[in-house]
Formats: structure tokens, C-alpha cells, sequence
């Protein structure tokens, strides 16, 4: 997996509540057997008109925001399905990092096994971040320090994420080469789940 | 100390605990879709690791799969098709059992699980899909999961968590005629929000969920995920077992005898602590609906559309304005003065015997009105099969209904049903996102008899008018 240690980029900002799996890669990007490529329909309906060309008002396709390497958003980002598509387009088109108030939890989850950070911060601090990221400022995220910053502005807004997460994305270590160290344990866990309770 | 079902679920399935307190958790049932199990397979190969134990895990192919008659002929999109053949490759390969299009036992991945006798009370069981929470009404501790975990699963049979909190949600009394299983599941949606369970998981208690039918619990359930909660549980008990007594892969003999037993110590403990509480009147809830662009988004059937600017959270009133004016309605109109051009009965939610039944009486000796398309798709080839023999089918097409083969279908639109810009439907699903049922669709989520009193109208209708 690919490590996140610190992460300086231009931030991009989607005032929007509720923004969904479906709103992030829609199900029609979900026939692909790969996890790459799904960078260019990020967003897809908001990003397109149907007829295919770019929706000039969405904050992607602005001049700005094209690179942008960071997220704001509005809360419960990440509702609905559990497609891994969702960080996966994210990290293909780019993003590294999303900061909301709030993450569903399967989408959060899913965040951290493909190397993309998601931080949670009160709402004020939100605000005052997305207005920093309407004006085209840089901000700075510091897995190690946990920490948001933006310079030269007085801001510094700490963050907090568990340990053993935090762990596996600053090493970018896989989970299943972690679990694998424990084949015993599942081994006899077997066992005795066959004596206790055979008919599982 | 008192314990509640989950944690003694919980509890019991900790293979090891590290000191900041994640846990591996041992999963017991492990239910693969096309979709989102390719790229996990693929890892697999790549890292040359084996699956573990394909003899807990069960395949079968939904989401992209066609409802028309003449699937037999083989799926036209290059795409899905692809999808559908990746699958079958990679199961045949680890050695893991798969009910192919053609299979009577062959549905939505949460139709067959249950339907099978594959999800028992007391284990764990997860799929990559985050409707898996349906499971949990036979109090199995039942939760979606993206593709890295699938992989994790595929290769060691668990899994690494923390633990969630507990939430109670507790429906007293009895429902009136013509609310069902899926208004209370929306009404508590309502009531608590798409947030509301974010970090929980959802025990369902109260006479109102013991009055239910096991279809009824897999509803309610199902819809756990739409409420924030990654998994929902209802304690087991005689409906559970009557439920699963036969089924294919129900234990049998002494080992049934032995499993119910232990299955009766499951619920949850007197003086259990829940770190959340909530209670509903089950006599309280209507024949519900969603007017807009998210599950919470709900109303009485009786009820008119809400106005945003009645609201004063600033945030909200925008996030209501942009649901209406997806949606094409006005503030102040009456629910069932709308209009709808297409009628999906089927999904994970309600595509069970008991809610074709529900369907199928209210289509009886009507007609779907002019100019709306109405579908129904049954859950499983077992369910279809079900439906024939009691005759649904012959009620629904007589009554101008579309009767097809079971898949996914409408809910999600991966497949070739799906609404065109601007169309409006009545669904029977569980998500009203903007785009879910096809770009630009309208989608209001209601009961199947709801659903089916939409097709012979071609508005929204309260269907006690109708009885
Ligand atoms: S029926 Fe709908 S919600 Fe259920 S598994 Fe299929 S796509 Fe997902």
C-alpha cells in the first residue's frame, strides 16, 4: 500500500452533506475488474453534463481546484454502497486526503487500506477551512503530527486518527501480510469452533 | 456483566486482540458478488496467496446479471458479461461453491444467504456489499465490507476491527393496516437520521419487530446501513428457527438440536447496557415515503411535500432546496397528487414471497395505469418459482406488470433497467440517491403494496384507499 506520512497540496472545496458512493463513482464504472482508471469519472454526473463535456461550475474542472491532492467536504461523506471504488477513484484522480465533520463508516474504513487519508474535524474548523480552500490556499496535513496546517495563516487544527491505522498508512503496511503473522491463532481458533460449536 | 447480543457475538468471535484494542474477528460466512470481488481475487493471485476456506464462502452473481426472459441466451453487455465470467473463473479456481444465471437457486446475494440456511444466528457473516446488514435479522452479526476485506476474508477468514457501540431501537405496539415492515424501517430513518447509526450497531427490540415475519426482520434489517449503522440485529427466536428448520444448509438432526439450544442464549441479557437509545410507536406510523434525494427524506403517504424554508439550519435548507428541485416538486403539494412513470417492485429490501404477496393483492383485478412501466423482480429463482406456483405471476401479468427473472435489476441500474432522465418511480429499494436508479431518475422508496398501488393509479397513493 501506498505510505501517507505528509501530504502539501491545493485543497478543494465540495460544501455538500450526504455526498454518496454513488455521487462518487457511479454504478456504471463498477463493471471494471481493475482498481485503476476510475480517476476521470470521480464524480462523474456532477463532473459532466450528458452529453459528455465538463460542467464548468463544478469545482474539479476549474483551473484551480484541477490538481487538487485535498478534499473538504460536508458531513456523512462517503453514504451509501461499499464499493472500494469510491477511494479508488479519489486516489486515481489524485486525492490523497478528504477532511469532513463526519465519514460513513464503511467508506472510512476503506479509506485507509488504499493509502488515502480521512480526517475529521468539528464543523467550525470545516468552515473555516473551506472558506481557505475557496480562496486557492495550500494546506499541509502531517499524518505523524496529526495535524492541519496552513501557512503563512494561523491555522493549526489537530486530528486524530487510531493508532493502529495511523501505523499501517505511515508504513504503508497491508493488513493481510499483519494477519498473516497469526495463522496460529486462527488455526486453533478452527479448532475449537469445530468442538464447540460443529454445525458453523 | 449483562451483555447485549452483539457483544456476545462479538466476544466469541475475537481470535486476537492487540493492545490499542483492535480486534481479528473469525467470519464464519462469506457471501462473494461479481462487483466487487474481482480486484480481490486479482490481489490474491498477484501476492500468491490461496483462499482459506472456500467451504464458508458462497458466490453468486446479481448486480449486473439481466431480468429479462431471454437471459438464457447470455448477458449482451460486453462489460457485465465480463464481470459474470471473471467471477465464475475465479470461484471454479478456489473452489468455491457458485449458483450460476441459470440456477433456480441462483438471486440477490441477501435473498440466497437466508433462503439457503447459509446465515445462522450467532455467527458472522460479511459480504462486499453494505446491504449484508439484511442478515442480521436471524442475529447474525452481518456487515458490509469493501474489496481489501474481501481479500482479508479470502485469505484468512477474518477480519480486523474495532468494536462498534450499541444502539437500541425499540418499536412498541401494533401496526395498522397497511403499514409494514419497510414504513417502520423508514420511519426510523426518519426519526434518527442516514447519520444516525454511524458507529453503532442497531438491536431491534419491541413487540412491534417479535410481531414479524422473518421477510419482515430481513427488511427492517436490510435498511440498517441507509440509517448510518453497519449492521442491525434482532434477536433470534421461534420464527427464527421455524424459519430455518429444512433449509438446505441449516444444520440437521442432533447438531440442529444442539445449535438451537445454544441460539436461546443468545439475546441480549436483562439490564444490558446500550450506549444509545431510541423508541418508536409502531401505532403511530403511516404508509410512508421519501419525497427527496436521501433515505431520511420521509413522509406520511397523507403528508404534502415539506417546504425548505420552514427549516432554519442553513446547511439543510440548501441540501432540501437541490433534493426538490432534483426531485421536480413543489413545496405544498400534496404526495399523492404525483405522478409516476415506472413502478419497480423488487431489491434486497422487498423482493421476498411475502411482499410479492403483498404486491399481488393489491394488483389483483386492477390494472397498471397508462403510461407507467411496472416491474417486478423476485429475489431469487426460488422465490419466482414460489410466486408461480401460487399463482402471483398470472396476477401480475393480467394486471399489465412486467414479471421477470431475479437479479439486482432497477435498484441499482448496473443493468439494462434503469429510469431515463427525468422519469419518476416507485420503488420498493432502499436508496433515493441522486442517479441511483439511472442518471437524472426520480426514485421515492415505499412497500411493495405501496408500490404496487402507485402502478394501477400512476401517482402516489395511500393504499388503504384501495382495500
Ligand atoms: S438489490 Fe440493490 S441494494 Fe440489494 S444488493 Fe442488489 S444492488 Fe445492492
Amino acid at each position: 500500500m501506498q505510505k501517507f506520512t505528509k501530504l502539501t497540496g491545493v485543497a478543494a472545496p465540495l460544501p455538500m452533506v450526504n455526498v454518496d458512493t454513488d455521487a462518487i463513482i457511479p454504478k456504471q464504472f463498477l463493471k471494471t475488474i481493475k482498481r485503476t482508471g476510475l480517476g476521470k469519472n470521480l464524480f462523474n454526473d456532477l463532473r459532466y453534463t450528458p452529453d459528455g463535456g465538463e460542467n464548468p461550475d463544478f469545482v474539479l474542472n476549474q483551473p484551480a481546484y484541477r490538481q487538487a491532492q485535498i478534499l473538504i467536504a460536508g458531513a456523512n461523506f462517503g453514504c451509501g454502497s461499499s464499493r472500494e471504488h469510491a477511494p479508488w477513484a479519489l486516489q486515481d484522480f489524485g486525492i490523497r486526503c478528504v477532511i469532513a465533520p463526519s465519514f460513513a463508516d464503511i467508506f472510512f474504513n476503506n479509506c485507509f487500506k488504499n493509502g488515502l487519508l480521512p480526517v475529521v474535524l468539528p464543523q467550525e474548523q470545516i468552515d473555516q477551512l473551506m472558506e481557505l480552500a475557496k480562496q486557492g490556499a495550500a494546506l499541509t496535513v502531517d499524518l505523524e503530527t496529526q495535524c492541519v496546517t496552513a501557512y503563512p495563516r494561523n491555522i493549526n487544527f489537530s486530528f486524530k486518527t487510531d493508532a493502529f491505522r495511523r501505523d499501517c498508512l505511515l508504513n504503508g503496511l497491508d493488513d493481510i501480510g499483519i494477519t498473516e503473522k497469526k495463522t496460529a491463532a486462527i488455526g486453533s481458533y478452527e479448532e475449537r469452533q469445530k468442538a464447540e460449536r460443529p454445525w458453523v | 456483566m449483562p451483555k447485549t447480543l452483539y457483544d456476545k457475538i462479538w466476544d466469541i468471535h475475537v481470535v486476537a486482540r492487540q493492545d490499542d484494542g483492535t480486534c481479528l474477528i473469525y467470519i464464519d460466512r462469506h457471501l462473494v458478488h461479481e462487483v466487487t470481488s474481482p480486484q480481490a481475487f486479482e490481489g490474491l493471485r498477484m501476492a500468491g496467496r490461496k483462499v482459506r476456506r472456500a467451504d464458508l464462502t458462497l458466490a453468486v452473481a446479481d448486480h449486473n446479471v439481466p431480468t429479462t426472459p431471454d437471459r438464457a441466451q447470455g448477458i449482451r453487455e460486453p462489460e457485465s458479461r465480463h464481470q459474470v465470467e471473471t467471477l465464475a473463473e475465479n470461484v471454479r479456481e478456489s473452489g468455491i461453491e457458485y449458483y450460476a444465471m441459470n440456477d433456480i437457486r441462483q438471486g440477490i446475494v441477501h435473498i440466497v444467504g437466508p433462503e439457503q440456511g447459509f446465515t445462522l444466528p450467532g455467527t458472522t457473516v460479511v459480504c462486499g456489499d453494505s446491504h449484508t446488514s439484511t442478515h442480521g435479522a436471524f442475529g447474525a452479526l452481518a456487515f458490509g465490507i469493501g474489496t481489501s476485506e474481501v481479500e482479508h476474508v479470502l485469505a484468512t477468514q477474518t477480519l480486523l476491527m474495532k468494536p462498534y457501540k450499541n444502539m437500541r431501537v425499540e418499536v412498541d405496539g401494533v401496526l395498522s393496516p397497511g403499514v409494514t415492515a419497510k414504513d417502520i424501517v423508514l420511519a426510523i430513518i426518519g426519526e434518527i437520521g442516514t447519520a444516525g447509526g454511524t458507529g453503532y450497531v442497531i438491536e431491534y427490540t419491541g413487540s412491534a419487530i417479535r410481531a414479524l415475519s422473518m421477510e419482515g426482520r430481513m427488511t427492517i434489517c436490510n435498511m440498517s446501513i441507509e440509517a448510518g449503522a453497519r449492521a442491525g440485529l434482532i434477536a433470534p427466536d421461534e420464527t427464527t428457527f421455524a424459519y430455518l428448520k429444512g433449509r438446505p444448509k441449516a444444520p440437521k438432526g442432533e447438531a440442529w438440536d444442539k445449535a438451537v439450544a445454544y441460539w436461546r442464549t443468545l439475546p441480549s441479557d436483562a439490564g444490558a447496557k446500550y450506549d444509545k437509545e431510541v423508541k418508536l410507536d409502531a401505532t403511530k406510523i403511516a404508509p410512508t415515503i421519501t419525497w427527496g434525494t436521501s433515505p431520511e427524506d420521509v413522509a406520511p403517504i397523507t403528508g404534502i411535500v415539506p417546504d425548505p424554508a420552514m427549516t432554519k439550519d442553513n446547511v439543510k435548507k440548501q441540501s432540501m432546496q437541490r433534493a426538490l428541485d432534483y426531485m421536480g416538486l413543489t413545496p405544498g403539494m400534496k404526495l399523492t397528487d404525483v405522478t409516476v412513470d415506472k413502478v419497480f417492485i423488487g431489491s434486497c429490501t422487498n423482493s421476498r414471497i411475502e411482499d410479492l404477496r403483498a404486491a399481488a393483492q393489491v394488483a389483483r383485478g386492477r390494472h397498471v395505469a397508462k403510461n407507467v412501466q411496472a416491474l417486478v423482480v423476485p429475489g431469487s429463482g426460488l422465490v419466482k418459482q414460489q410466486a408461480e406456483k401460487e399463482g402471483l405471476d398470472k396476477i401480475f401479468l393480467e394486471a399489465g406488470f412486467e414479471w421477470r427473472e431475479p437479479g439486482c435489476s432497477m435498484c441499482l441500474a448496473m443493468n439494462e433497467d434503469r429510469l431515463d432522465p427525468g422519469e419518476r418511480c416507485a420503488s420498493t429499494s432502499n436508496r433515493n440517491f441522486e442517479g441511483r436508479q439511472g442518471r437524472s431518475g426520480r426514485t421515492h422508496l415505499m412497500s411493495p403494496a405501496m408500490a404496487a398501488a402507485a402502478a394501477v393509479t400512476g401517482r402516489l397513493t395511500d393504499v388503504r384507499e384501495l382495500t
